[in-house]
């Protein structure tokens, strides 16, 4: 099993999703697609986690994916919550449009 | 403890005055503050018992009450002393005190801030008790300022009226000069002897402190720069005058009892310093002779018969300071306490008869006012006599023993001046005698109507002063070994005593002494009663002598040109121009630098998240690289 996917493979899928994440982020204007590249990013991550437990013959990984998992549900709540409230406020999903942190 | 309770019990019955005077009715107001220094000359008298059972050496009380301030090897305790020095001052203090505030009963009953003005008199005392039972000189300047204080508030008392605002203003202001040169002095002390105490100070002085050294001869006169403004002497002497525009009681307590009695203290307590500069003595007996001189000079002219006391008082204390300066320490104190007594008489008196007038203080219109103010009149006289030094009232025991210690110490210039202030004190206390009290009468209608003698609160006091001023010379009979003397005499430095002359040549001094007194009488009575146009003529044929006399010789005037308005206007200068443009620009500038940093950075904050998220995008690789790259 090993042997047959080098270790390289999954680091380079990973890195790959990552920064479709961060370019989706960056590019998109809807906060529900920004919403779902952050959770993309997330999962990038856990993949490299879990392809260093395996090729480490170490749990540790897996155990924080876990953590990363449960952390990401409650961001989830959190976040749609807020994207929710958004919405009541500005009758729109679109970034460009939330600037109320502009100085 | 017993002492320490001494200044302690007037300061309760302030704060009880003070705090509830406005809900408790005004014979208990009275009665709360005349019991506080009934208390306190109660318990200075049994201080004073205790004193005398002891053997003359080492005759001291003494009550602690802690640590005050301790940093590093410098440390002040909270402390009181009750030596003869102190057991003098006190009882005076608590004495001429306690009758002064009976009488305050009678002349303030009209006032509607009664209690308030009771609270500021027992405050006053007790801060003059602290002054005179320290035993150390902080808690004396702590004393000091408070009656400084004090004094203040209560020339102010009426402070509605500008003229005694501003007069108590400038009495505050004029008493800060001498008290910096004190502070100043203190300070010195502290880097000299490493202590305040009083002891420690003056038993290292002579070790610590060359003989006539620059050291000693300095720190000296920077403390009798202090005293000069509190005892009102040339050149600081210019407040007290004005001081008359503060109740009668109250120049009565600050001329007579306290406040200006404390810069003679200062010296006398500090004799065994002021020994070591025969320099800075001289300059006391001589600033001391010519105040006197000075002071007389312009009582000849004044109308006003507040004034006229109050420039008499200066007088008098330059007499206690000549008496100090020529090594007579116990003849300035003795003249101290004979003064407290005829000087509290006389302002009484006269607060009697601006009483009986309903406020008229002019010599001028008045006129024989004996006729219908006996007790007045006749306490007047007795105070009178003894302010003159008419033998055998108190003030010619004191007086006499001053000059002829002056004389005899050889300063016969100074006795010169000394005698010719003691004509000259005779002819304005009877020139004021006569012109109020004796002749024809001047009142207008309207007063005429009004005149009536003082209720018994203010007549008692008045009786019981003319008492003590008739006898209370005889504690220092015969001259330098009185009971006084004897009681005195282990506080202050063994040389002081033997100054004085011998006694043959001490009997032809009182003499020619009392013949200048009499003197002057005579001249009162010839000028000013029997042919007042001759008074008239003498200011016509001598018109500038009399108007700088009448201008007091414009030393106010001269204060205000030099000292006053360039003070003022270079205030204001500063005000408009470094205050405004310097510091309020400098202040300002920065807070329009930091607007215009604010304004600049604010372009950053674009609200646009996306914007956000791309620069910690690039931090974060920026970051990175240079965290992979660096090594």
């Amino acid at each position: 099993m090993t042997g047959t996917v080098p270790l390289n493979a999954y680091l380079i899928l990973s890195a790959a999703l990552f920064v479709i994440g961060v370019a989706g982020v960056l590019i998109r204007r809807n906060v529900l697609v920004i919403f779902m590249s952050i959770e993309l990013m997330l999962n990038a991550v856990n993949l490299t986690f879990v392809a260093f437990s395996m090729f480490l013959h170490s749990m540790d990984g897996q155990i924080i994916v876990l953590f990363v998992m449960a952390v990401a549900a409650a961001e989830v709540a959190v976040g749609l919550a807020i994207i929710i409230a958004l919405y009541r406020n500005k009758e729109s999903l679109n970034v460009d449009e939330i600037n109320l942190l502009k100085g | 403890m017993m002492i320490s309770l001494i200044p302690i019990i007037p300061l309760a019955g302030s704060l009880i005055v003070g705090l509830m005077g406005r809900r408790i009715p005004r014979r208990l107001v009275a009665m709360i503050a005349c019991a506080a220094p009934s208390l306190s000359l109660l318990l200075s008298l049994t201080a004073f018992a205790r004193l005398l059972q002891m053997p003359s050496e080492g005759r001291l009380l003494r009550a602690s009450l802690g640590s005050w301030i301790a940093s590093g090897d410098f440390s002040v305790s909270f402390g009181f002393l009750f030596d003869p020095l102190s057991a003098v001052m006190a009882l005076v203090v608590c004495g001429v005190g306690l009758l002064i505030h009976i009488y305050s009963i009678g002349y303030m009953q009209e006032d509607r801030d009664y209690h308030r003005f009771f609270a500021l008199l027992n405050l006053f005392l007790a801060e003059m008790l602290v002054l005179v039972l320290a035993d150390d000189y902080l808690l004396l300047f702590v004393g000091w300022e408070g009656v400084g204080l004090c004094s203040y508030l209560l020339i102010g008392f009426w402070f509605e009226r500008p003229a005694a605002a501003s007069a108590g203003t400038k009495a505050f202001l004029v008493n800060r000069i001498g008290d910096g040169a004190m502070v100043v002095g203190l300070i010195w002390m502290i880097l000299l002897f490493g202590s305040l105490d009083f002891e420690t100070v003056l038993t290292k002085a002579p070790t610590v402190l060359a003989y006539g050294s620059v050291t000693v001869s300095l720190l000296t006169l920077l403390l009798f720069i202090g005293a000069t403004g509190k005892s009102a002497q040339l050149p600081l002497y210019v407040w007290l005058p004005d001081a008359m525009e503060g109740p009668t009681p109250v120049s009565a307590l600050i001329h007579a009892a306290t406040m200006v009695t404390a810069g003679v203290y200062l010296v006398a307590r500090s004799a065994p310093l002021f020994q070591l500069a025969p320099v800075t003595l001289e300059i006391v007996a001589w600033v001391g002779g010519l105040t006197a001189l000075y002071a007389a000079s312009i009582a000849l002219v004044q109308t006003d018969i507040k004034r006229i006391i109050a420039y008499s008082t200066i007088s008098q204390l330059g007499y206690m300071f000549l008496g100090l300066g020529v090594g007579a320490y116990a003849a300035g104190i003795f003249h101290l306490m004979t003064h407290a007594f005829f000087k509290a008489l006389l302002f009484l008196s006269a607060g009697s008869v601006i009483h009986a007038l309903a406020g008229e203080q002019d010599i001028r219109k008045m006129g024989g006012l004996r006729r219908s103010l006996r007790v007045t009149s006749g306490s007047f006289l007795v105070g009178a006599l003894a302010n003159a030094g008419i033998a055998p009232f108190a003030g010619f025991w004191s007086k006499d023993e001053i000059l002829s210690a002056a004389y005899g110490s050889g300063h016969r210039a100074l006795w010169v001046i000394g005698a010719l202030t003691a004509a000259g004190t005779a002819v304005y206390m009877f020139r004021l005698y006569f012109l109020a009290f004796e002749g024809k009468s001047r009142l207008d209608a309207h007063t005429l109507s009004h005149l009536h003698e003082a209720p018994w609160s203010m007549r008692l006091p008045l009786v019981l002063l003319a008492l003590g001023s008739s006898t209370v010379g005889f504690v220092g009979v015969p001259p330098d070994s009185g009971v006084l003397h004897r009681f005195l005499g282990s506080v202050f430095p063994a040389s002081a005593h033997e100054a004085s002359a011998e006694p043959a040549s001490g009997v032809v001094l009182a003499v020619v002494a009392l013949v200048m007194a009499v003197g002057g009488i005579a001249i009162a009575f010839r000028y000013y009663l029997r042919d007042p146009a001759r008074a008239e003529a003498f200011t016509v044929r001598y018109p500038a002598l009399y108007r700088t006399l009448l201008h007091k010789y414009w030393v106010d005037e001269l204060y205000d040109k030099t000292v006053i308005h360039p003070t003022v206007v270079s205030a204001r200068t500063l005000s408009e121009s470094f205050d405004a443009r310097v510091v309020d620009g400098s202040v300002n500038g920065v807070a329009a630098l930091a607007t215009r940093a604010g304004n600049l950075l604010r372009r950053l904050q674009t609200g646009q998240i996306p914007a956000y998220i791309l620069s910690i995008l690039v931090g974060t690789v920026v970051l990175l690289g240079y965290l992979a790259f660096s090594g």
